[in-house]
């Protein structure tokens, strides 16, 4: 048991390690200097991060992968749309983005949770289709009441048919405001403090949350149901909590990455930050059922280490860039597969090998 | 307790329990399986499943003032805790965790002011502190801080029994069978544990099936038999072999049938097993060792939990097994459910919803499966047998004949099988296996959950199937008295071996002193 | 009035709603100058290209392995025997045939591949199907672009290699099913060569349930541990389901392609998988129990709703909500059937 195992290190660890060996083997190739890579990796820290995070607490509750966190980003454009109509710019500007998103998380997140204890056993398929679901009612939400019924009104936001948000807007207003709030250039690479603050600080809120009854709570309902129910664990609530404060985590993380951003894809945006959040958590070795904050960030950069590197490097090595995008989706589903795959398999495997356990143990004293 | 009986659905199962338990005393609980023990200990502790039968009549008194406890919270109220036979206990949590859990001390944070209680911190010096006492007080070796996942499984039971003792207030505890997952040394820490209790004053009720353990620390005895508190004696004064004789002897008149020849054996061995273990949870088959003669009619008897189970569901290959079984001389495979069954094997599992039944299906479907597609039979063949057409006419008629034949209460044979009650689905699974036309069958469990008209039925098609046809039967069954009706001889299994084989015109009380185990402690 | 309202309920709220607001849609038609005949064409034309890989959901339904999310594995073995049957040039009806010729080993053998991962994490099927669909339909992006594919119909123009994103069927087998013994009723034409086809393949499915290996498929979606327990090998049946399901969705995509008139490579498969499943549950599926009669009351459903909101919609209120629609009723119908407590079982 002391004893360092390489095998088993490897077999439980196989996703991180791939991801390292493809990193490595795309380095030279892509050609990057250190300098532009790091300088990327810090910008991708700082806009992913709050967004992974908000993924730990549902994982913890043993609702496995929270594929309705796109719900929490939908809120948080829903947030970006008004302030930029209403002209509010800067941090203020996001601070009532957040506020705006914030009971939205809240009612989405609720109605998750209500479906997820539906749904037991099958939370991850659910949550994904809910977020297909709720897609439908954003759009139907953003494409045809705003202008006519939700009074917004703003050139720069509608389109010029006069309903419905445009396909990207400029978010000149709170472009860079929480990065370039307070900024440190050390070696050429600028580093934004605030943000920096902002993720410490999430991080802080979890290691609590992990230590306060609620996420002992949340701990015991992700073990067993059944045992937290009998001891006199509110479950249900316990579980709608989790999707809750997960959901609003997640509109959070949305508007610091649009701001950093500086554009909004209306359509587009939510659904592909859900998946690229999930993809970079497993990268980190996060499994459905277990999952750190370590897990967070070595994922985001490790993820989009390769994110930067395939492009460039399929079309140095293939002479098309159109390889390497298609790499790396595939890469993303990939890994997303290959995870879940695992889990299964090894939680199977633990239950097979405790059985032959048994029967290794009852062979003996058949025999004695 | 004064008078407390019970029913369900108008079947009583307690009658009239009286009895008197003093502060600091350890009363043992015997008697077979339904004897109302567990009803008994329900009742006690207020729990949901007697609210919704019906609740309960006559009085539990707790210090001369009647107590009707309406969930299990208001009997922990009241000081009673109750450790079940199931672990109730998280793998990730450490035992301190478990001990304490949902009821963890907490510090008081602004915080919580904003979010509500919840977002108290958990104080762990406290939490540690309060589980350390709660172990002292149990008087155990057990490490706070170990997880669950990686004790074995006598620590689990501490840490079960732990969780009650450090709820405050704990005057009685209620301990359901807690040795029967434990090896010998955990056992005699467990006993002495009990002790230690009853020296600091706590009552003790504790359940058990290992007699010898009753006499080791009880202070009084009930014995229980068909929902009667049979006799109440003195742990000093009494011996294992009374204790047996109590719980399994009817007295004379009472479902007694001797109308029944006693056959001679024939000397052909058509099954024979050797060293066979089946891992099946819960009922564990460590060795057994065992000889079905032709056209007999074998009863499987034995407490619950002791493995008679295991053994037809190991040979069938429904969970994994070792050893050897031979069908007249040939080996068979185990783990594999499809040559035992090519081999005239047959087998009526005791799990009929979920294994017995496609419940989602029509009887004919039901019936005719198996059948179909072990023997090939009900197909109808086209292109030289590439084409292998189910017959609808064949399995309409199979599933009417069985229909008549074993009386089975339904619409139609396109019925669904879940819409039938219960003993109807057991006539169902007896028709699955008669229509594979077994040499061998077994049969576990034929009467568990079923009415007495249809009990009476199953055992006579049973009885008539083997004499008439000449079918090997080996039947499981936990009622003694069942087997003694049909069978010709009975096999009892203790800790998962034979522990003996006698003709079924032997009296009772025979069979009780085998269920308990009483010729492998003499073997010591 | 008791035995009328069990009817309803077995029908389903959700279907009476979605069939309710379709004959609305038919009875608002003509009254918004939308001629009902074309629609009807339409929606039956639509039919018979989509019928096919609805029916591709029914063998893993059967055999317990959930709702085919892992559809675009079949329509990429259909993908890989269009593109070859159009490389080797042979050109009209011969050429539909070859397709399904070529695609079949590849419908096996990753059907295999697929119904053996299937196997080892029961329970999570759904789940590692959709990824397992997404991830290949990606994978594949990549091989379009490499492999060396020469006709000139399908590569890109300028650089000579890599395939196009749309290919023409124009001249293969564009229209094979379509226009055979397509019969005109007034303004309705309907195709029966496509409706026949369709028939032909829902009746060997029908056939094979009525066979012994058909029932004991059936088995052991309905209660597997009573399958194993009657000598059934169960991960065998799953296997056999997936190759059958994967064969269906590579034969599915084919006849969607000869209605359509092209073959969509690249990202194309990627959500194809949403809409027939939405279909069978619309058509009264569950997650484990389907019947062909669901196949097709489904799928004219589900695609009477698609052909039919645009069009009212747009001559209503002038606005083209029909998209928005269709994906909250197609996903809110998978929704329902996912966090229903009778499908909860499994």
């Amino acid at each position: 048991m002391k004893q360092f195992n390489w095998k088993e290190f490897a077999i439980n660890n196989i996703v991180p390690i791939i991801f390292i060996v493809l990193c490595i083997a795309c380095l030279p190739i892509a050609g990057y200097s250190g300098k532009y890579l790091v300088s990327q990796i810090i910008t991708r820290i700082m806009r992913n991060s709050f967004l992974v995070l908000s993924l730990l607490i549902p994982i913890m509750a043993g609702m496995g992968l929270n594929f309705g966190m796109t719900l929490g980003a939908m809120a948080g454009q829903i947030g970006i749309i008004f302030i930029t109509t209403w002209n509010v710019v800067g941090i203020p500007g996001l601070l009532l983005a957040a506020i705006i998103a914030t009971p939205i998380a809240v009612l989405l997140g609720w109605f998750c949770g209500k479906m997820l204890n539906m749904a037991r056993g099958r939370e991850m398929i659910t949550s994904y289709m809910i977020s297909f679901f709720m897609n439908g009612v954003y759009q139907l939400v953003v494409l045809y009441a705003m202008g006519p019924v939700i009074p917004i009104h703003s050139d720069k936001v509608i389109l010029p048919r006069g309903y419905g948000v445009r396909n990207t807007i400029d978010l000149i207003n709170v472009r860079q405001s929480v990065d370039s709030f307070i900024q440190i250039n050390i070696a050429g690479i600028s580093i934004p403090v605030l943000t920096i603050i902002l993720i410490a600080l999430l991080c802080l809120v979890i290691v609590w949350f992990r230590k306060t009854k609620l996420g002992q709570d949340m701990r015991a309902v992700g073990q067993d149901l059944e045992v937290a129910r009998e001891a006199g664990i509110k479950v249900e609530r316990t579980r709608i909590l989790a999707i809750v404060i997960s959901t609003v985590f997640a509109a959070y993380g949305m508007i610091l990455y649009l701001s950093n951003m500086g554009t909004l894809n209306t359509y587009n945006s939510h659904s592909q930050i859900g998946m690229f959040s999930i993809a970079a958590l497993l990268v980190g070795g996060a499994s459905v059922s277990k999952a750190s904050i370590k897990n967070v960030f070595l994922g985001i950069v490790l993820f989009h280490l390769m994110f930067i590197l395939t492009p460039q490097a399929g079309k140095n090595l293939m002479g098309q860039a159109q390889i390497g995008e298609y790499f790396r989706v595939f890469v993303s589903y990939g890994v997303i597969t290959l995870a879940l795959v695992l889990y299964e398999i090894r939680t199977r495997r633990e239950k097979a090998e405790s059985a032959k356990q048994l029967a290794q143990l009852q062979r003996e004293g058949a025999k004695a | 307790m004064q008078n407390v009986s019970k029913e369900y659905n108008g079947n009583p199962v307690l009658k009239d329990v009286n009895f008197k338990l003093g502060q600091g005393e350890v009363l043992g609980l015997v008697g077979e399986n339904g004897a109302g023990k567990s009803t008994l200990m329900n009742i006690l502790f207020g729990m949901d499943v007697i609210q919704q039968t019906g609740g309960y009549g006559g009085k539990v008194l707790i210090d001369g003032k009647e107590a009707k406890f309406a969930s299990p919270l208001d009997a922990l109220k009241a000081g009673i805790g109750m450790v079940h036979q199931e672990f109730s206990l998280l793998p990730g949590f450490t035992a301190a965790e478990n001990i304490l859990l949902n009821r963890e001390p907490e510090n008081k944070s602004v915080l919580s002011l904003v979010f509500g209680p919840r977002a108290n911190t958990i104080d762990r010096k406290t939490l540690q502190k309060q589980a350390i006492e709660a172990i002292t007080k149990l008087g155990v070796s057990l490490d706070p801080d170990m997880l669950v996942s990686e004790m074995p499984v006598g620590h689990k039971q501490f840490t079960e029994i732990s969780r009650e003792i450090s709820k405050s207030a704990i005057r009685l505890l209620v301990l359901d069978e807690p040795t029967a997952v434990l090896s010998e040394k955990e056992a005699e820490m467990l006993l002495k544990a009990i002790k230690n209790l009853s020296a600091q004053g706590v009552s003790v009720i504790f359940i058990t099936h290992r007699l010898q353990e009753i006499l080791d620390v009880c202070d009084k005895v009930i014995v229980m038999r068909d929902g009667r508190i049979i006799n109440e004696l003195e742990a000093e004064k009494t011996s294992i072999q009374e204790m047996a004789r109590l719980m399994v002897g009817r007295e004379v008149g009472t479902g007694r049938i001797e109308n029944r020849e006693s056959r001679p054996l024939s000397d052909k061995v058509v099954l024979s097993v050797e060293n066979l273990w089946v891992d099946m949870p819960g009922e564990t088959v460590r060795n057994v060792n065992l000889e079905v003669h032709q056209g007999e009619f074998l009863g499987i008897g034995g407490l619950a939990g002791q493995g008679k189970i295991g053994i037809p569901n190991g040979i069938m290959g429904l969970y994994p097994a070792g050893g050897t079984v031979k069908l007249n001389g040939q080996p068979i495979p185990l783990n594999n459910p499809r040559t035992c069954l090519s081999s005239s094997l047959a087998f009526v599992s005791e799990d009929r919803r979920g294994v017995g039944l496609l419940l989602d299906e029509s009887l004919e479907w039901n019936v005719a499966f198996p059948a179909m597609q072990i023997q090939d039979k009900f197909l109808k063949k086209y292109l030289g047998g590439a084409i292998k057409w189910r017959d609808q006419k064949a399995i309409e008629e199979v599933t009417q004949k069985y229909i008549d034949q074993l009386q089975i209460k339904c619409t139609s044979s396109k019925q669904k099988a879940k819409e039938l009650s219960g003993g109807n689905q057991q006539k169902i699974c007896l028709a699955k296996s008669f229509a594979l036309e077994p040499k061998l069958l077994f049969v576990s469990e034929p009467t568990r959950g079923i009415d007495i008209g249809a009990k009476a039925l199953v055992l006579k098609a049973l009885r008539e199937y083997n004499r008439e046809y000449g079918v090997t039967i080996v039947m499981i069954s936990s009622e003694l008295e069942e087997l003694r009706q049909c069978c010709d001889r009975i096999a009892i299994v203790t800790d998962g071996a034979i522990s003996g084989i006698l003709p079924a015109t032997t009296p009772s009380e025979d069979f009780g002193i085998l269920m308990v185990g009483k010729t492998k402690k003499e073997a010591k | 009035m008791e035995r009328i309202k069990a009817m309803l309920r077995s029908f389903g709220l959700p279907r009476l709603i979605i069939a309710g607001f379709l004959l609305l849609l038919f009875i608002i038609a003509p009254f918004v100058g939308i001629r009902v005949g074309a629609s009807i064409t339409d929606t039956l034309a639509r039919f018979g290209m989509n019928s096919l890989m609805v029916l591709a959901m029914v063998p893993m339904i059967h055999s317990g392995c959930g709702l085919n999310f892992g559809l675009p594995l079949g329509i990429i073995s259909g993908l890989l025997g269009a593109t070859l049957s159009i490389e080797t040039g042979v050109t009209g009806p011969l050429s539909f045939l070859l397709a399904i010729l070529y695609s079949t080993p590849f419908a096996i053998i990753l059907g295999w591949g697929y119904g053996k991962l299937l196997n080892r994490v029961k329970g999570s099927e759904m789940m590692i199907a959709t990824y397992v669909g997404f991830s290949s339909v990606a994978f594949m992006s990549i091989m379009w672009l490499i492999l060396p594919y020469s006709s000139p119909t399908m590569v890109w123009g300028y650089s000579g290699n890599g395939l196009r994103t749309t290919i023409s069927t124009d001249g293969f087998y564009s229209h094979v099913l379509k226009d055979f013994l397509q019969i005109n009723i007034g303004t309705i034409s309907i195709s029966l060569g496509e409706i026949l086809f369709f028939a032909i393949f829902a009746f060997i499915i029908w056939a094979f349930l009525h066979t012994k290996t058909g029932t004991a498929m059936t088995a052991v979606g309905s209660n597997p541990v009573f399958a194993r327990a009657s000598g059934i090998n169960v991960d065998k049946q799953r296997t056999l389901s997936v190759v059958m399901s994967t064969w269906l969705g590579a034969v599915g995509i084919l006849c969607y392609q000869q209605g359509y008139g092209f073959i969509q490579l690249y990202q194309g498969p990627m959500y194809m998988a949403m809409p027939a499943v939405s279909a069978i549950l619309i058509g009264g599926a569950t997650v484990n129990k389907a019947s062909i009669t669901n196949v097709i009351i489904g799928t004219i459903l589900y695609q009477g709703i698609v052909t039919m909101t645009p069009s009212v919609m747009n001559n209503l209120i002038h606005t083209d909500m029909s998209e928005v629609l269709r994906i909250i009723v197609s996903n809110g119908m998978i929704l329902y059937a996912l966090t229903r407590k009778s499908g909860a079982s499994r």
